[in-house]
């Protein structure tokens, strides 16, 4: 049992670990309701993660999905913008971030250059490329009807807390029982037999990549309806990019500057302890 | 005195009891075979010995001492080298940089002498009988050149105790005379050598004394001149066996695979014509680097064609891709298990389904009682040794490692068959039995092709034997025209 589970015991000691540092020096993190926003803030990062878990399994790496998510957030509320309501809005951002994540797959798989090395570089193209656009201005201006999907924050939260859910387990269902996760993790540990085996390792690391950018807009546009207007360096900050500010990260995190949440979510101070808030 | 002595020692991984109270012992200037089933513990006691596992109880001694906190490191300086069954190399480093790593010693920040690096690497490969440059990426090397990089290695270590495990499972005879005069020369030099095959004959020959382990216990120890082939097997085995082949004419029909002119520079392979029936197995015999593996690989579609073509199911073409190989019912078993055999960290039954998931899986739903059946089903018929059909592949015995990576081929029910050393590491039990199955899926119809270097398996298994020699096929023998010598000169280029 110790043996086997060695390695989420050492996860779960971590996060024990730090949540006694915290409850130290920052009581107020494990009130309820600051508890609760971080949650729903967080959940596009888990939606994310899931993405980064196929991307981790066939042994490669995305740290372009903070600056992905910043253009599917934009993207989001420029379809809404464009008359486009906004369950369409979101998936036309997943398919942004499927076209970005695409791009990754192909230099990874068919060009061969190391994913560290492609989303590095495209992680800064993406980002620069987004500021130079819009300048750094937020898409204003959005209809009536985008904030919350046009319902009550309380279950647009539900919505989207349950979408979160449902894809984690239904990911964790899925390379389980699909043939498909199986392949997956056949890649990531030997990808010589997979390849004799009749798989085309390559295509699996385009296909997860491709996973990975879509699931980013779904995720991005779950986010962008808890805002009024959306700010152009949503998640720039995530995903191993220290270029974007730990300014730029609470905002999108905490939603403290930007975004309309009903409580103001007390995480300054952990974020005074994390250096970021998620 | 005894320059190595191992007492009741005890080893168990997670619920498997591997050593029971094993004793072992090493003179100075002796060979001493090892021997036993997949899974009896052979591999296992080196690694104590070696240090690379620490047994739960139990003695080392060497040389009289008693060696308290075992270590690789302390095996090293106590003059122990070993060549394990999984060659163990930096794959991105070159065969001069792995050789030096393993062998020079001083201080980190020593200034790399790359010289004497190479005229060490360079006479070192020639004494092991291997012909790769020094340069070389290790990557780039087949699986019996990396074996004889390690066989370099050990003897450039200078070891009064050297280990051999499996040393000569994928290389050629001629690769093992070289390999016996050296273990000849550093036995009368006082070295101890302990010697682990399956290949009995070899053992006849080098060893001095053999210990027979069978299920973690050491069931005997003699001297090589008191006990005869049937008597090892017996130890072995626990009953007795035949020597012979299992092989049985059965009728030959319609040619299943046929190629013609075939030839792929990256492979190295040039002009090759040859066909396959229904009902026949056609051995291919070659020295190490003769193109054996690569044409195998060429065939499958691993490095595809760029001369020639294969036709395959009335079908005439290049395969491209495995998975296009699949597709027309060819399967094939590589012979580096490690790296393309099995996925280690997978599951038995995952790698058994892994080739045919479609058989196992209904709209890409994965049925898990289905795949279970099906894997119980190879472990059986194959006897694969392994606590459950969900045990790590990684954590089995080298050999049963090697029948799980035969079992998955089996299970997608080719037409084609190639096997590229089917059975190194296997022990004679398994291997009689992977035997009769190919008699049996001859008789089946099914049309097959075996890569071995052991020339009494081709001649034992083939109905007709290919000879390669230089990328390209120096002749091919029926069975009544086959004979060592002449298979020989043709590999030799002699012909
Ligand atoms: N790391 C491990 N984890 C779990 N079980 C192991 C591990 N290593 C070996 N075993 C088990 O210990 C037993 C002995 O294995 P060992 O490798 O010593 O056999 P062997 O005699 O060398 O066989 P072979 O001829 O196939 O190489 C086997 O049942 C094997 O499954
Ligand atoms: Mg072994």
């Amino acid at each position: 049992m110790l043996e086997r589970h060695r390695r989420e015991i050492s996860l779960v000691v971590a996060i024990l670990a730090i949540g006694a540092v915290l409850a130290v020096v920052a009581p107020g993190f494990f009130a309820f309701a600051n508890q609760r926003d971080l949650m729903l803030a967080n959940m596009p990062v888990l939606i994310v993660a899931l993405g980064m878990v196929l991307v981790i399994l066939t042994g490669q790496i995305d740290i372009s999905v903070g600056s992905q998510f910043a253009i599917c957030s934009v993207a989001t509320g420029v379809f809404a913008r464009m008359g486009l309501p906004t369950p369409l809005a979101g998936a036309a951002a997943c398919l942004v971030g499927a076209l970005m994540g695409s791009v990754n797959g192909a230099l990874v798989a068919w060009v061969r250059i190391p994913s560290i090395v492609v989303t590095l570089a495209t992680m800064v193209a993406l980002r620069d490329g987004l500021r130079w656009v819009t300048q750094g201005a937020w898409v204003q201006d959005l209809p009536p009807g985008f904030q919350w999907f046009g319902q009550s924050q309380a279950s647009s939260e539900l919505i989207t807390a349950g979408c979160a859910a449902a894809l984690a387990v239904g990911m964790n269902w899925g390379l389980r029982n699909l043939a498909a996760g199986r392949v997956v993790y056949a890649t990531g540990s030997s990808p010589n037999a997979a390849r004799l085996a009749g798989i085309n390792p390559r295509l699996v690391v385009f296909a997860v990549f491709v996973v990975t950018g879509a699931l980013t807009g779904f995720a991005a546009a779950f986010n962008a309806v808890r805002f009024l207007q959306i700010p152009s360096n949503l998640g720039i900050g995530r995903g191993g990019d220290s270029g974007g500010s730990r300014h730029d990260c609470r905002n999108a995190a905490g939603g403290t500057a930007a975004g309309r949440d009903r409580s103001g979510a007390d995480v300054s101070g952990v974020q005074r302890v994390l250096g970021a808030g998620d | 005195m005894a320059l190595l002595d191992a007492t009741a020692i005890t080893k168990s991984f997670a619920g498997v009891q591997a050593l029971r109270g094993v004793s072992f012992e090493l003179r100075s200037g002796e060979v001493h075979a090892l021997l036993g089933e997949n899974g009896a513990g052979k591999s296992t006691l080196i690694k104590v010995i070696t240090g690379a596992e620490k047994a739960d109880s139990g003695t080392l001694t060497v040389a009289g001492h008693v060696v308290p906190h075992h270590s690789p490191a302390a095996a090293r300086a106590l003059g122990i080298a070993a060549v394990y069954q999984q060659p163990a190399l930096f794959p991105d480093l070159t065969v001069e940089e792995n050789v030096g790593l393993a062998l020079e010693s001083g201080p980190a920040w020593r200034r790399i002498d790359w010289h004497a690096r190479r005229r060490q690497a360079r006479e070192l490969l020639e004494r092991s009988g291997a012909e790769i440059a020094p340069e070389r990426t290790v990557s780039t090397l087949s699986m019996p050149e990396q074996q004889l990089v390690e066989i370099a290695k050990a003897i450039g270590a200078r070891a009064r105790i050297l280990i051999l495990d499996e040393p000569t499972a994928s290389v050629t005879d001629r690769e093992v005379e070289r390999l016996f005069r050296v273990i000849g020369a550093l036995r009368s030099e006082g070295a101890g050598i302990v010697y682990i095959s399956h290949r009995l004959d070899e053992v006849a020959v080098i060893a001095d004394r053999v210990t027979v382990l069978r299920d973690g216990q050491n069931v005997a120890t003699r001297d090589m001149r008191d006990v005869d082939r049937d008597e090892l097997v017996r130890l072995m085995v626990g009953r007795e066996m035949q020597a012979i082949y299992p092989k049985r004419e059965v009728p030959i029909g319609k040619t299943a695979l046929e190629v013609k002119g075939l030839g792929c520079r990256a492979a190295g392979i040039r002009d090759i014509t040859f066909e396959v029936r229904r009902g026949e197995i056609l051995g291919i015999a070659g020295l190490v680097g003769s193109g054996r593996t690569e044409l195998a690989e060429t065939l499958f579609g691993l490095t595809p064609a760029d001369e020639g073509a294969i036709g395959l199911q009335d079908d005439v073409m290049r395969t491209e891709s495995p998975a296009a190989a699949i597709r027309k019912k060819m399967a094939y078993l590589p012979e580096d298990r490690r790296q393309h055999g099995v996925v280690m960290e997978m599951p038995v039954a995952a790698n058994i389904s892994l080739a045919n998931l479609d058989a196992v899986s209904r709209n890409g739903l994965i049925d898990h009682a289905v795949e279970r059946s099906l894997a119980i089903r190879y472990v059986e018929r194959l006897r694969i040794k392994t606590p459950s059909v969900h045990a790590e592949t990684g954590a089995l015995s080298g050999g049963n490692q090697q029948k799980v990576a035969v079992a998955r081929w089996l299970a997608i029910n080719p037409e084609v068959l190639i096997l590229d050393e089917p059975t190194q590491g296997v022990d004679i039990g398994s291997k009689r039995e992977i035997h009769q199955i190919m008699v049996e899926l001859a008789a089946q119809g099914m049309a097959i092709v075996m890569i071995s270097s052991e020339l009494a398996e081709i001649l034992g298994m083939s109905d007709r034997v290919a000879v390669m020699h230089g990328g390209t096929m120096a002749g091919i023998l029926s069975r009544a025209e086959a004979t060592q010598e002449k298979i020989l000169a043709l590999a030799l280029g002699h012909a």
